[in-house]
């Protein structure tokens, strides 16, 4: 890295709806023992998208928020990948209705992203490598979802919306990316085929050979490869489908509950799906101080892991933090929905011709 | 198509709260005018583009409660008046609130949000609405 600047993330903005949901009302509804639940998944509540919210609203609050503590001219940002779930179109980019609602220039590099819960930080590798390549000046990765469970399903109590905005450029950079990698393999875990409201998920297959397997593998390798252990690391985050499996991983690596309970999120908001990881790193680049440095792993069924190695910079302390609303205050903004409101709010309850 | 291409037309406007600000008299309009009423002939080409920063005041509101069958899903809904702090008033939606809690005087700022749709198969509209902050 010979005068050679580093990449790395820029800014950052992050938007959680505010409507929550606590496991005890949907065991209540479904004839479930809810401690039995939250003792199981470590949920205790999650976010619920309102009726006029999707994918595309949540990823444009999210830009805004990463704009708007940058000050950043939207028509700086050359590339613009998004990754969902959920995108509210079939065929039609959720990315051209975000550019435009951002202001980005016509001039730009742009497409939806899908890989269960990480295409949103597969769209980070994306821009980190077209900004590496002097091909474009910043980029932005989004990753959201307002993810589904099937009533009764186990995922109900998890999947939840939100969703993270990461800039990332050479100037002024707020953490450093060091080294990024990722592991793939065909893994039959979790799916959802084409028109389809609901995913299904394999069993047997969603711990031990999906979550565990990737997370750890691509873990290992990116500690291998810097050279590092866990105790090099001030915060670790990991992609959170649940309470629980992060923090296994975390323990099975060796990380401390001081370097990631900051960054677990889904006891509080539930499974965000592609946002979940990068809205973990959303509230530890919240509190990081210059030098903090940040293990952070996705994971997406199907499956696969992306590691990040990132170091925060002296800049952060210049960086305008509180120019949009952090994840605490966001945490703090909240309103409870029963499980009646809630079918409305998540179209369970169908309505005609509702508009949403 | 009519309904789509009107629509698109628009976007940039209830998409991002662009307005004009007239270069003579540095009034703001919301939606966009070709000519400033106030400076008439004298801003003649002087009309330029202006984001508007989505802050504002409510300035009266109505809580709907005989709403159109695509709308059941949210009633009763809340249409206000909004001036927003450049100058401009206009109308819209305050959301994620109980109509209880909505009072005139009241500050809010304008979010991104889904407006309506053409059924489940046709095109999506999104444009602003407001929060209380
Ligand atoms: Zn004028």
């Amino acid at each position: 890295m010979t005068g050679a600047l580093m990449s790395g993330i820029v800014s950052y903005g992050s938007y959680i709806p505010r409507f929550r949901i606590k496991p005890e009302e949907i065991a209540r509804v479904w004839g479930e023992d809810a401690d039995s639940i939250k003792n199981g998944i470590y949920i205790l509540s999650k976010s619920v998208p309102a009726p006029d919210e999707d994918v595309a609203t949540i990823s444009v609050e999210a830009a805004r928020n990463a704009i708007k503590r940058k000050k950043l001219d939207p028509r700086l940002i050359g590339a613009l990948y998004i990754g969902s779930e959920s995108h509210p179109y079939a065929v039609k980019p959720t990315s051209t209705i975000v550019s435009s609602a951002v202001g980005m220039d016509f001039s730009l590099f742009a497409a939806d992203y899908e890989f269960a819960c990480k295409a949103g930080t597969a769209g980070m590798q994306n821009v980190k490598a077209m900004v590496d390549s002097n091909l474009i000046k910043y980029g932005m990765a989004i990753g959201a979802d307002t993810s589904q469970g099937a009533p009764g399903d186990v995922l109900e109590y998890s999947a939840s919306a939100g969703g993270t905005a990461m800039v990332i450029g050479k100037e002024d950079v707020i953490a450093e990316i060091n080294h990024t990698l990722s592991v793939t393999s065909d893994t039959p875990d979790f799916w959802r085929r084409e028109g389809e409201p609901y995913p299904r998920h394999g069993e047997r297959f969603t711990g031990e050979p999906a979550y565990f397997r990737h997370t750890l593998s691509a873990s290992k390798l990116m500690l291998e490869n810097r050279g590092t252990t866990p105790a090099d690391y001030d915060y670790a985050v990991f992609h959170q489908p649940n309470g629980k499996f992060p923090t296994r991983a975390a323990k099975t690596l060796g990380f401390q509950e001081s370097q990631y309970k900051d960054g677990l999120l889904t006891p509080f908001i539930g499974n965000t799906y592609s946002g979940s990881m990068m809205t973990g790193l959303s509230a530890i680049l919240d509190i990081a101080k210059p030098g903090d440095r940040i293990f952070a792993v996705s994971f997406g069924s199907g499956a696969g892991s992306d590691a990040f190695d990132i170091t925060v910079t002296d800049k952060i302390d210049e960086f305008d933090r509180h120019g949009a609303p952090t994840i605490k205050e966001q945490l703090s903004k909240v309103r409870w929905l029963d499980y009646a409101l809630y079918s409305k709010f998540k179209k369970k309850l169908i309505v005609g011709d509702g508009i949403e | 198509m009519g309904e789509v291409s009107r629509f698109w037309r628009e976007a940039v406007h209830r998409y991002r709260l662009v307005g004009h600000r007239c270069g003579n008299c540095e009034r703001t309009y919301f939606p966009p005018r070709d000519v400033c009423p106030v400076c008439h002939r004298d801003s003649v080409g002087k009309m330029k583009e202006f984001e508007l920063s989505g802050k504002g005041t409510i300035e009266s509101f109505t809580v709907i409660h005989e709403v159109p069958s695509p709308f059941v899903r949210q009633r009763p809904y809340i249409l206000a008046i909004v001036k927003l702090d450049e100058g401009p008033s206009l109308t819209a939606q305050i959301v994620d609130v109980d109509p209880g809690e909505v009072e005139i005087g009241k500050r809010v700022s304008a979010v991104f949000r889904k407006i309506a749709q053409q059924g489940s198969s046709g095109i999506i509209q999104y444009g602003y609405k407001f929060v209380l902050d």
